[in-house]
């Protein structure tokens, strides 16, 4: 199962973003095959709709669960109406590698 | 840019989809779209029979906010019987209340989907989650 994670770098050792719509990198981790890559999110500069086109994005990916601070109300009801996930984590202070090993 | 809404706290969703009239001399007249919030907020002052200020505690929202969106409700509900409408209910701005839940050890917020069949933290795996009001 596929996990995206916001990430604020693209690496392992980066801060997680707590934004979702505008987070700077979307670490995407296959809990199955433990294979972590990171995408550049195209949205994060958009003047409108950042939450909305992302939520596509995820929805593309065929990712079923979100790991972010915090979700817009767009991004909510689209992701909850496709049955994804959201996990809200407060806490900035966590690395990439941090969440991944909390989650396997 | 204006304030955000504050979603307003639904328990449960009406259990129906809507309301038709029947025998309407001038024939289908439209409908009326009634939202989840404004639906609870009828239940909560009229059936409930709470007063306002209970009411909008339990929706997360305040008096003022509460008296307006019960006011709006009341407005479509006379609007569809004066003019012979349909009522549809339809989600508007309610956050269900039993969709957001906190994992007790790793105090992270989280919805499980229906088609989700493992109840426990996503993150952690914690058994000890509670129904939160987000």
């Amino acid at each position: 199962m596929k996990t995206l994670i916001t990430s604020q770098g693209d690496s392992t050792d980066s801060y997680f973003d707590l934004r979702f719509g505008r987070g700077k990198y979307f670490c995407i981790y296959n809990s199955e095959t433990g294979k972590i890559e990171f995408v550049k999110n195209t949205n994060a500069d958009a003047q409108g709709g950042a939450g909305t086109k992302t939520s596509e994005m995820v929805i593309e990916l065929g990712v079923k669960k979100v790991i972010s601070g915090d979700f817009g109300p767009k991004a909510k009801d689209l992701l909850m109406k496709f049955g994804v996930q959201m996990i809200i984590i407060t806490d900035s202070n966590k690395t990439i590698l941090e969440i991944i090993r909390t989650l396997s | 840019m204006p304030r955000r809404r504050r979603a307003r706290k639904v328990v449960e969703p009406p259990s129906f989809k809507g309301y038709k009239p029947y025998g309407t001399i001038h024939g289908k007249n439209g409908k009326v779209e009634l939202h989840y919030e404004e639906y609870e907020a009828i239940k909560l002052a009229d059936y409930d029979l709470m007063n306002h200020h209970e009411a909008c505690e339990l929706m997360g929202v305040s008096r003022p906010t509460f008296a307006r969106v019960y006011e709006t409700a009341r407005q479509k509900i006379a609007k569809a019987l004066v003019e012979g409408k349909e009522i549809v209910a339809v989600y508007g701005d309610a956050h269900l209340e039993k969709d957001w839940f906190e994992c007790g050890d790793c105090k992270s917020k989280f919805t499980i989907p229906n088609e989700l069949i493992d109840k426990n933290c996503p993150l952690c795996s914690s058994s000890s989650i509670t129904n939160i009001l987000h």
